[in-house]
């Protein structure tokens, strides 16, 4: 078996078991009525989608590690953020424990060009 | 009989199409990658391509997990792109060539690959964002070809499978009997990562090795298995799976005419390599 890669969660078929019904609710976050129908009513929504008690709090709180320990996938929540106006440098910048800012000069601090 | 002009493999990242929607192009943030483009654009101008067989992968807008194939080839009239969730614009449609598209099919599953075919398919930023790269008129100078290889659920086809893929997909470009010109596109990467607690990783020296490797030693890639791949690019850093696809797709003889690298765009480490295909 792989050893563990620091700070990753592979999306494999355990992930994907757990995380179903939430990845299936962000999906649906394509559309921007499901995207209004979420504002409207959250509850409804997870209940609807058949969210489990650990997918519920993570949407409520709006954490995306804890979202992704939950069965998440990366870019069905990134659909999720994308309610709230959040690109993935804000959300990488949640999941480094850092500000937008932090996190947008750590990778600024490693610019280079190079042409060939 | 159609022939292969070459390959051109380049990120995709989505703020790119929020800096060309914004007019962003000369910012100071923006500048080094969108100077790196001009040549690729003359190269295109030059070689007139008719049509593109583009490999990318899905971010969740054309598939979900109910049901994921492994490699799909589009087969459409026509595909456009929609709302992804973030704010994506609309470009206007791409015109398929479904009959090149069948060709593809037919001899990717003679030669045993499995493949989804699919009549209808909308197309993501993966596929429009390179476009538009390419053609900043929004006119697209070429049909295109998708061809979507899965990089959301895993087990993800290797990257050997991957550039198996790439070569049997030259293989029926080349013996299309048609007499366009094509140009492989390879779409995604190089190394980033958008989630865990690894969320910003880049790894310019695994990155700056790939480049040269598709000039020098093309199969070097293939000894990875997917979970070194993420572990050394990075969760979405295994989109390189395009590039090889594309590298591979033009068969021996290929020559590499331009490179352009450079970190960050976003999270990621953009880059862009144009090859020429041998004769």
């Amino acid at each position: 078996m792989d050893h563990d890669i620091p700070g990753t969660t592979l999306f494999d078929g355990a992930m994907a078991m757990k995380g179903y019904a939430l990845n299936k609710m962000c999906f649906s976050f394509n559309d921007g009525a499901n995207r209004a129908a979420f504002l409207a009513d959250e509850d409804g929504t997870c209940a609807r989608y058949g969210l489990n008690a650990e997918q519920r709090e993570a949407i409520r709180s709006r954490n995306v590690l804890a979202l992704l320990a939950a069965g998440g996938n990366v870019y069905y929540l990134a659909k999720f953020a994308g309610i709230f106006g959040l690109d993935v440098q804000d959300i990488g910048a949640q999941q480094t424990g850092t500000t937008k800012d932090a996190f947008k000069a750590r990778l600024q601090a490693q610019t280079f060009t190079q042409r060939a | 009989m159609a022939r292969i002009i070459g390959s051109l493999s380049t990120s995709h990242v989505p703020a790119i199409g929020r800096a060309v929607a914004q007019g962003l192009q000369d910012d100071d943030y923006w500048r080094p990658f969108f100077q790196a483009w001009p040549p690729v654009q003359r190269w295109l101008a030059e070689e007139k391509p008719d049509v593109a067989v583009v490999f990318y992968n899905d971010h969740g807008l054309n598939f979900f997990l109910d049901k994921m194939p492994t490699f799909a080839v589009g087969a459409a009239a026509e595909y456009r792109n929609a709302d992804e969730g973030w704010g994506i614009p609309q470009v206007p449609p791409f015109q398929g060539h479904p009959a090149l598209s069948w060709h593809l099919i037919e001899q990717l599953v003679a030669e045993d690959f499995d493949i989804t075919s699919c009549q209808e398919m909308l197309v993501d930023h993966a596929v429009t964002n390179p476009l538009q790269l390419m053609y900043p008129s929004q006119q697209w100078g070429v049909k295109i070809v998708p061809v979507c290889i899965n990089t959301v659920q895993f087990p993800l086809p290797s990257a050997k499978r991957c550039w198996a893929l790439g070569e049997a997909v030259g293989r029926a470009i080349r013996s299309w009997g048609g007499d366009e010109k094509v140009v492989v596109l390879g779409s995604g990467g190089l190394s980033h990562q958008l989630d865990g607690e690894r969320a910003g990783f880049i790894n310019r020296d695994f990155d700056l090795a790939f480049i040269d490797s598709l000039a020098n030693d093309p199969q070097w890639a293939t000894r990875f298995n997917t979970h070194q791949l993420v572990e050394k690019a990075g969760t979405q850093g295994v989109e390189l799976l395009m590039w090889l696809a594309a590298r591979a797709a033009l068969g021996g003889g290929a020559q590499k005419l331009y490179s352009s690298y450079h970190i960050p765009i976003s999270n990621t480490a953009s880059g862009v390599l144009v090859m020429g295909a041998g004769c």
